[in-house]
């Protein structure tokens, strides 16, 4: 008796978590467990829409090292010795309008510059300047269909990953196209990458070259919306 | 003296997530052996300490970043079911009672004690939110108030190696005291002779 009411109780509880958002796409296995209770316990806690710390320019650090190289793939190169005239990022999935924009309509769009702090899942971090399109402006421009539920991306390289909606839209996450008043360097992830200030380093995505509106990520590569889940970590990077 | 039922349980279950805790604190530390104070660190910039450990970068701390949430989670909420069932019950003002009651070499251990539930399991949750952006975007005085992200990840490392420093201290004094009887008596619950009290 107890035990079925025990168990209907979590059914229950497991069914309004996930209308409401707050299960991972990776919430299986044991390790899915805390994952589940760190997302819930952060989007319930960020349901004001609180915005990362921002910095001073005194703060911004020199010398940031590069982790990991710009695709050697030809179709990159090719558009980085271009200058990226020719790159283009096409929006598409659940959007009333699918977009495919040139580097130089991004820059027509209105901009914003923050700096921020972004840190490595590793330990190191560093404060840089960021210039870009905020992605809730893409994607209201594109028009979210109402079933939308995530906003995944994908780079050059095989590296990809995505966001839920409080995150897409929120008013920090930019198509960055700028770090510290230059162009993005391709080290950096030229001609364009995600940033992400409430969430570590790996979700910021480098090297854009498509972005899909969704309503699950069960079809997606892995399924579990995100490349990290494949070298062991979480897609959800709040902490 | 005899230790409660939830005295006993939660007892084992945070030995269990403190050493999820600590395993997986020592992968994601390989990660990045190198400890700063302030906002930012990295290795362009000067350190504070670096640690005589390797940099282990075959992603180990995968792993060990799940395990450690999953622990933390545990350890959170065995600590808040202590806390409060000892507010409850009353086992913290019993502790008390015995300071005044019991030999001299109770006190220095109940101090320990107290250090360890209400200053170092504190600071080390607090230690670790502070690194989290997204907690830190709702509470950016977590982290301001340790001077940075970098401090905080530093803070939580010394705390942590406190931590470590009393668990021996815990395991050689429960030796004096008698291993056998002591851990009979935090699994089962039986009594042992008064003397023999740790």
């Amino acid at each position: 008796m107890a035990t079925a009411a025990g168990a209907s109780g979590l059914a229950v509880a497991a069914r309004l978590a996930d209308r409401y958002g707050l299960i991972p796409p990776d919430d299986g296995g044991i390790y899915g467990v805390g994952e589940t209770l760190t997302y819930a316990a952060q989007r319930i806690l960020m349901a004001n829409r609180s915005l990362a710390r921002e910095f001073d320019r005194s703060q911004i650090t020199k010398s940031v090292p590069i982790d990991g190289r710009p695709p050697e793939k030809e179709s990159y190169q090719r558009l980085l010795a271009g200058g990226f005239a020719d790159w283009r990022l096409k929006v598409e999935g659940l959007v009333a309008r699918p977009l495919i924009l040139s580097l130089a309509e991004l820059k027509s769009f209105p901009s914003r510059t923050q700096i921020t702090h972004q840190a490595c899942e590793e330990g190191w971090s560093f404060i840089a300047e960021w210039t870009g399109v905020p992605l809730s402006w893409v994607l209201n421009r594109a028009g979210i269909l109402p079933q939308a539920k995530y906003v995944a991306y994908f780079a050059f390289d095989e590296s990809w990953d995505s966001l839920d909606m409080p995150e897409a839209l929120h008013p920090q996450t930019l198509l960055a196209y700028g770090m510290n008043g230059q162009e993005l360097p391709a080290g950096h992830g030229a001609p364009l990458r995600m940033k992400v200030p409430r969430q570590l380093g790996y979700k910021n995505v480098k090297f854009l070259s498509h972005i899909t509106v969704t309503d699950t990520l069960k079809n997606i590569r892995n399924g579990q919306g995100s490349i990290s889940p494949d070298y062991g970590y979480s897609w959800y990077a709040g902490i | 003296m005899r230790h409660s039922a939830v005295v006993r349980i939660t007892h084992w279950i945070n030995t269990l997530s403190f050493f999820g805790l600590l395993v997986s604190g020592i992968a994601i530390l390989l990660a990045h052996p190198r400890l700063y104070w302030g906002e930012t660190g990295n290795v362009d910039t000067p350190s504070l300490i670096d640690l005589p450990l390797p940099f282990v970068l075959v992603g180990q701390s995968g792993w060990g970043r799940s395990l450690h949430f999953l622990s933390a989670w545990f350890s959170v909420l065995n600590g808040l079911l202590y806390v409060l069932s000892g507010v409850l019950t009353k086992h913290f003002r019993w502790t008390a009672q015995l300071e005044e009651e019991s030999s001299p070499y109770n006190l220095p251990q109940r101090v320990t004690y107290l250090v360890v539930v209400a200053i170092l399991f504190p600071l080390m949750i607090w230690t670790g939110l502070a690194m989290s952006p997204a907690v830190t975007s709702v509470f950016p005085s977590l982290v301001t108030g340790l001077g940075g992200q970098q401090s905080a990840r530093t803070i939580h490392f010394f705390v942590a190696g406190a931590l470590v420093l009393f668990l021996f201290v815990h395991i050689t004094m429960v030796s004096l005291a008698g291993f056998r009887n002591h851990v009979k008596a935090m699994i089962t619950g039986g009594g042992y002779p008064r003397k023999d009290r740790a």
